[in-house]
Formats: C-alpha cells, structure tokens, sequence
C-alpha cells in the first residue's frame, strides 16, 4: 500500500516535469507545425542560466527565498532573448519550406546552441542544491518529499490553467486556435500569422526556459541535460497528440505514472517505458490520443 | 450482353448528408456509359465507392459476379476496375515517361491476383512509347508532369489508368478543365484507345453535346438517387432531369420558398 | 541519353582505394574506414527520403549490427568477421522485418518519432545491461576473416580496411541498380503521390516495408564494420544524436547519386575528427552552421553541385 502511494506521489512529480518540458513544444507545434527540436537547448539555456543566477544570488547573501523569483526571471530573460533571434532570425525566412526541413534546421539550431552552452558555461557541472531544499519537507506516511516538489506539480497546473484560460478566453488565444486548426483560413480572415508565430515561439521558447530553471535545483545541470530532455518531451507530445494541450497533459499523466510504476517494481524498464507507451499508444490511435480530423482529398 | 459490374441498394450518409440513397444499377460489357447531375449530386461517391476507397454504408458491389464491396483500391485495381481523377493525381516530380512506366512495370511485376487482362509484350519502354503515341504525348515526354499544361495533365491521368490494362475505366469529369475547342479531339483519343482495348467506360460529364456523343446510356443523379437511366436522348428529355440537372426547367428549392416569403 | 558516371566511379574509386592502401599512414586508413561503414549507412536513408520517409532511428539497426558483432565475440568467443556480418544482416533484417509491420503504417513525424522511440528502447536496454557493459559497452577483438587470423599480422589494418571498402562498393552497386529498377521508381511514385501509386494496383506499404528492411541491413552491416574497424562499441550507438548524425549526412549529401551519401560521409568524418581535435566545443556548433548553409543555399545536397556543373557543361 505505501509502495502504491509512493508510485502516486513519484509519478505525479515525474507528470508535473514532464508536462512543463513538453508544454512549450506542443504549443509551437500546433501553431506552426514545427517539431522543434531546439527546444531541448531552451531548455538546457534556462537551467544555466537559473543556476548562475540563482548561484550568483545566494552567494550574494540575498534573502535565500528570492532565488525562486531569480530563477524564473532567468528563464523568462532567456525565452524573451532566444525566441525572437531564433524565430526572426532564422525560422521566419524558412516558412513554407517542407516540414522535415523545418525540423532539420530547429536540429541545426540545438547543435549550435549545444556548443554555445558549452561556451558559456564550460563543461564542469553546476550545482545549485539551495532552492530545492529551503522550503523544507512534507511527510505521507513513511515517505518523505521535499516541498519543492509541491512548487513543481504548482507550476505544472499553474501554467495548464493559465494557458488553457488564455486560449479559450482571451482574443489573442482564440487566434492563436484558430492558427492552429487551419493557418490558411486564418490568414483569410485577417490574422496576422507572422506576428501569432512570434508570439507562440517567443511563449514556447520562455516555458521550455521555465522548464530548465524549475528542475535546475534537482539536478546537476551539465552539457547533454538539453539532449536527454527534449527526446522525452517530444515522447510526451506524440503521445498527447501533435499540438493538443490537453493531450500533453493526459500524455504526462500517464507517461509519468507508468514511469514511476516501472521504477518501482521493474527499475530495468525505467529508462524506456515512456517510449513503450508511446509504441502503445501510436498503435492503437495512430496520431496520438487528442488528434484532428482530416478532410477527403479526392 | 453480359452484365459486368453491378451495385445494389448504395447507401452512403455523411452525418447528416446523404450522398447516396438506394442506387441500383447494372452495367454490361462495353457499354459506354455517362453519368450526370449537378455538383454534390453523388456522383464522384458513386465512382469512390466502386473503386474502393469509399465504404458504402450498406449495399453491395459486384463484379463478374464476386462482391468487391469490402476492398481497397488496389485490390479492385488489380481486379481491372481503373480510375481517373477529377484532379489529375499524377506523380509531378517524375517525367511523363516515368509516369507511364511505373505503371506499367506493376503490371508486369504483378503477381497472381493481377488481372487477367493481356500483360504487356515486348519492353516496358516500348509499351510506354506505344502509350505516348496513342495518346499523342510524345512530345511531353521528357517534360515532369508538374510542369505540364491542365489538358495535358488530365490526358496523362487518363493514359496512365489506361497503362493498368482496366476492363472497366471510370473517368471522372475527363474534359473539365480542358477548353471548349480541345474538348472533343481529347475524348476522340480516349475511346479511340479505349475501343482498341474493349474496355467498359463510365465517366462523369457536365457538357451534355459530349454525353449525347460519345455515350450509349446515361445515368441522372440528383441527391443522391439515380433518378433517369436510359439512352441519352430519353433520359436528357425526362422532364426531372430537365428540372434537376441540366436546369431547362426552373425549379424552386426549399431555400428559395423561404427567401420569398 | 546522358550517361551516368556513378558505376565506372565507384569501380575505379574502389580499385584506387584498395591499391593506396597499403601506401596510406594509419590515421588516413581509419579516417576512410569509418567514413565509409557511417556512408553505407546512409545509402539506407537514401533510399528512405527517396520513398519519402525519414527515419530518425537508424541507430538501432547500426547499434544491433555492432553489437551481434560484439557478441559473437564476447560470449560465444567467435571472433570471425565474416561470421559477424552475417550475424548483422540475419539481426537488422529480422527485427527490422518485425518492427517494419508496425512502422509501415507511419508517415512523416510519426515515423519518425517511432522509429527514434525504438532506437531509444535498445538503448535504454543496453545501458541497463551490465553484462554488456553497461554505458561504456566493450572491446570487439575481430581477429580472423574466414578462417584465417589476421590480429596482430602485418595485414590486420589492411584487411579490415579492404573489408569495408568492398562492402562498401557492394551496398553502393546494389543501390545504384536498385534505385534504376522498377522498384527504385516506384519508391519515388510513393514519395510523390501514395493514392495514385496505389490506385495503379501497387501496396505502398509493401514497398516501404522492403525498403525500410534494405536500409536496416545497411546500416547494421555499416555498425557491424565500424565494431571491427573500431575495436570497441557501446550503447551511444543507438542513441538518439547518432540517428540524428545519419539523417544530417543525407540531407548534406542530397539524393542525386550512390556516390553522395559516401562522399558526404568522408567529408562529415573529417570535419569531425579534425575539428574535434581542435575545438571539442565547437564541432558540433560547426556541423549545426554547416547544415544550416545547405538547407538554405544547396537543398539537394552537396551533390547538386556537381550536377549543375554538369549541365552547365
């Protein structure tokens, strides 16, 4: 019985982190139908960046509590400074291109960025251990959990409600759904496509940032962390259904509960039971679990 | 005369739309037959069902006597049921020669199930030169077929369902697109290739000289019904089809009651 | 009618290659030894992006090919390189036949995704594997070829160079007919227009199945030459960034001829290897740089520059 408490509580953990790594891609994906590969690097970028910060901070002598809201800042910083360079710099003029192409140059971008990182930063490992502990620990039971894990699963249903709220609610959200379901109609209509491009990538881009700054304090933040991650989110995404927001949470869900079921009672199938719920999932509904319709072509 | 492909009670819903309702129809051997009706009539679903790549709702389809309701297109492809496109569907990267070949080397590779219609004698590439010359595109032949003009484009659609050796070719809307003076010299070709091949014929036609021309029999679609079957000066005098589908008879709609009052 | 130079090419390189052999200093031998186990592989993904389909988990099939090779070795103390390759092809073309039933319904991403999940499972496997060494794999030590030993002799380097390079002129010669036959065309109908293909009575997903398990034996034969050529494999093989590095050689090299995918192979191991030697922080930001420049300026690969010098001529 605790053994399937802890699976709980680990897998909605494991849920929250992969829904945060895999919200920003799915975004951009639905938008502008770019499977953005360099979204691993946002990622990786934001963990830098959070970690130097938040380091920076806290040797400082800074009330120690700020470092969460350093952390975030970075992330957004780095989100507000990639996305526009990438997009206007270099996504813009390959529009129109075939979709494997698209997804070879967001390919060339996490090279370079890969490198970049290495440059900035060398290739030591950075620890930045302080904010993950500072709030202290809950109990279930015999099990323990730092708090910081509770801000983790916050952030995850923080981030779900806004955008889901956003999207439905807002003007700018409708049109970013209606991009989504069909870019030519809406482009009929008067949308301007390029500027709704811009925004979701430079949005996409601050949460894949985000994601990296949140886990930062979790992990010890080197070179390969952005490759590791973006091949989880990409799983995640696939699973949810290519731009469905809702199906990356689902797809979470489930991804993070069989995840942790495995590590629990089949610690050997850890490192792939996201991509056997992916191989099930496709089986059975081959564009994932929330898809479009297509129409007749002939 | 034999009958070769025969449908009974079609049935096909979209939702609420209904695209096909209760059609019957029985066509013989070498018949020529055309098939009108104004857009959205059913006409195209019928050809979509018979080819396979639609499900009729309930109904049967058969063909020399075996039921092919239930296969892909191609399985009844290489049963001899061959199709051309509205849109041409061709392969716009490859040259007109590539087209053609590709085509006719499934032919030649096929395997057991392949129709029995007469393989090809002699070179792959003799076959397709053949082709070109029958269908008057030699001069396209190194040309891709991305790049060929919209007459073209359809006639090389047509050749290639011809390149599968069909026993019955479904056209459908072979001359739209195609401008009014080249209309006939493009059907002219067609059922010239097509008479040195005995092959049944069915095509979708909105012009009605070239209907009363080229068809034995036609078929009147209106909502989903075959509402007149019969040879073409019968059936383009029935006054439904004069009211439903070449509109000499104006006809109020549901919508127009409303509008009017 | 143009004639085509790929067959007297790849007959007179192979020859040129064998011949310089013995004159060439180690590091050349290697240099061009890998290049070309990389380039067989990627004569596979050529003939996938000509039927239209990407495959970004190629590594599985190059990561089983070495490590059948590997085993063979390790626990059944076989050390034969011919006996390996076999080995590799019986592997890569069981499970690519198995896995090519469930990928043949994909396209495009999904495919894609797919593929790279399947990749990611050996992977995953092959690090939990402490028989197998785990993340740092193991040493292969191919010794003999057919009988005959050739560790330790005067020959080793050669042969297991000459090995490659007539598995190389092969897989090239193979593609190159492969690619001029029916199926080679129908591949490309499928790439263009999968309803008209298959409303001219051919299965698209037939052809994609057989081609899918042709690229999977490529590219475990190619893992297979690089587990002798190298001396030691592990699980990095399957990871997701080799697939990746395979994909980028194909797209750098175009789909004009056989010759491309092993000229662009040669090319992507130099830069690598020297510019690795020189900045280990900044190849792969170079290789990112360099894709980008073909995709925008040359989209049928480096190849398309000596096409259009031709019809230029």
């Amino acid at each position: 019985m605790a053994q399937l408490l802890a699976v709980l509580i680990d897998g909605l953990i494991y849920s929250s982190w992969l829904f945060i790594i895999a919200v920003g891609l799915t975004l951009i994906y639905g938008v502008m139908k770019i499977l953005n590969i360099a979204h691993g690097s946002l990622y990786a970028l934001g963990a830098y960046s959070a970690a130097s910060l938040a380091g920076y901070w806290i040797r400082q002598g800074y009330p120690p509590m700020g470092s969460y809201a350093v952390m975030v800042v970075a992330a957004i910083l780095v989100g507000l400074v990639a996305g526009p360079v990438i997009e206007r710099g270099l996504l813009r003029f390959m529009y129109g291109k075939d979709e494997i192409v698209l997804v070879l140059v967001t390919y060339a971008v996490f090279l370079i960025l890969e490198d970049f990182v290495k440059l900035v930063w060398g290739v030591d490992p950075y620890f930045i251990a302080q904010p993950y502990g500072l709030l202290g620990n809950f109990t279930v039971g015999d099990l323990t959990y730092p708090n910081y894990n509770l801000v983790l699963f916050g952030a995850a249903v923080f981030i779900g409600v806004v955008l889901a709220w956003v999207l439905t609610k807002t003007r700018q959200g409708k049109m970013l759904l209606a991009v989504i379901h069909d870019r030519e109609m809406s482009a009929a209509m008067g949308i301007n496509v390029g500027r709704v491009y811009f925004i979701t990538f430079t949005v996409g881009a601050m949460l894949g940032a985000l994601g990296g700054a949140l886990t930062a304090p979790m992990i010890s933040v080197q070179p390969g962390i952005g490759a590791e991650t973006i091949v989880l989110a990409f799983a995640v995404v696939v699973i949810g259904g290519l731009g469905s927001l809702p199906g990356a949470a689902l797809a979470a869900l489930l991804v993070g509960i069989v995840r942790s079921a495995a590590v629990h009672y089949r610690p050997e199938l850890d490192l792939f039971s996201i991509y056997l719920v992916m191989a099930v999932v496709l089986i059975m509904r081959p564009k994932g679990l929330f898809s479009a319709q297509e129409a007749r072509k002939i | 005369m034999a009958i070769v492909l025969e449908a009974r009670g079609l049935n096909k819903s979209f939702g609420a739309v209904t695209a096909a309702n209760d059609i019957n129809v029985a066509l013989e051997q070498d018949a020529i037959v055309g098939l009108i009706g104004s857009n959205g009539a059913g006409k195209t679903t019928f050809i979509n069902m018979v080819t396979g790549y639609l499900k009729p709702s309930s109904g049967t389809i058969t063909f020399g006597g075996r039921d092919i309701t239930p296969f892909n297109p191609r399985q009844i492809t290489r049963l001899g049921i061959c199709r051309s496109f509205q849109i041409p569907q061709l392969f716009n990267t490859l040259s007109v020669y590539d087209n053609l070949l590709v085509g006719i080397g499934i032919v030649v590779s096929g395997g057991k199930n392949w129709a029995e219609a007469s393989h090809y004698v002699g070179t792959p590439g003799a076959a397709v030169d053949g082709m070109l010359e029958r269908f008057r595109l030699t001069d396209y032949r190194d040309k891709l077929a991305g790049e060929l003009p919209e007459g073209i484009r359809k006639l090389l659609d047509i050749a290639m369902a011809m390149a599968v050796k069909p026993k019955i070719l479904l056209l459908d809307e072979p001359t739209s697109g195609v401008s009014a003076d080249e209309k006939l010299t493009l059907m002219d070709m067609v059922m010239e290739a097509v008479r040195a091949q005995k092959v049944t014929v069915i095509f979708v036609e909105h012009d009605m000289e070239i209907v009363t021309r080229y068809t034995q029999r036609v078929l009147a679609f209106y909502e989903g019904r075959v509402i007149a079957d019969g040879a073409p000066t019968v059936v383009l005098n029935d006054p439904e089809v004069r009211r439903y589908v070449t509109g000499e008879i104006p006809h109020v709609t549901a919508g127009d009651k409303h509008a009017a009052h | 009618m143009k004639r085509d130079p790929t067959l007297p090419i790849l007959i007179a390189g192979s020859i040129i290659l064998l011949a310089l052999g013995p004159f060439l200093p180690r590091w050349a031998m290697f240099l061009i030894n890998v290049s070309l186990c990389y380039g067989i592989v990627v004569l596979g993904m050529l003939l996938l992006m000509r039927t239209g389909v990407v495959s970004f988990g190629h590594g599985l099939y190059y990561c089983l090919g070495a490590y059948a090779a590997g085993t063979l070795d390790q626990v059944f103390k076989i050390s034969d390189m011919a006996v390996m390759l076999v080995a590799a092809v019986i592997v890569t073309a069981l499970a690519s036949a198995a896995l090519g039933l469930l990928l043949r319904k994909y396209r495009d991403i999904f495919f894609a995704m797919l593929s790279l999940a399947f990749s990611m499972i050996l992977y995953g496997l092959l690090v939990k594997t402490s028989a197998l060494g785990s993340s740092d794999g193991f040493n292969v030590a191919a010794s003999k070829i057919a009988g005959i030993t050739v560790a330790g002799t005067a020959v080793d380097r050669y042969v297991r160079y000459a090995l490659t390079v007539v598995f190389a002129f092969i897989a090239g010669v193979f593609m190159h007919k492969y690619l001029n036959s029916h199926m080679g065309r129908l591949a490309e109908a499928i790439r263009d227009n999968e309803l008209r293909v298959e409303y001219m009575g051919a299965s698209v997903r037939n052809v994609i199945h057989v081609n899918y398990v042709i690229s999977a034996v490529l590219a475990g034969i190619g893992g297979a030459l690089a587990a002798i050529a190298v001396g030691h494999i592990d699980p990095e093989m399957a990871y997701w960034t080799t697939s990746g590095e395979f994909v980028f050689v194909g797209i750098l090299a175009g789909t004009g001829s056989v010759l491309a995918p092993l000229l662009g192979a040669f090319i992507f191991e130099t830069i690598r290897s020297f510019a690795y030697e020189y900045s280990p922080n900044t190849w792969q930001m170079a290789l990112g740089i360099t894709m980008l420049v073909v995709i925008m300026f040359l989209p049928g690969g480096l190849w398309s520059l000596f096409t259009r010098k031709r019809k230029a001529a």
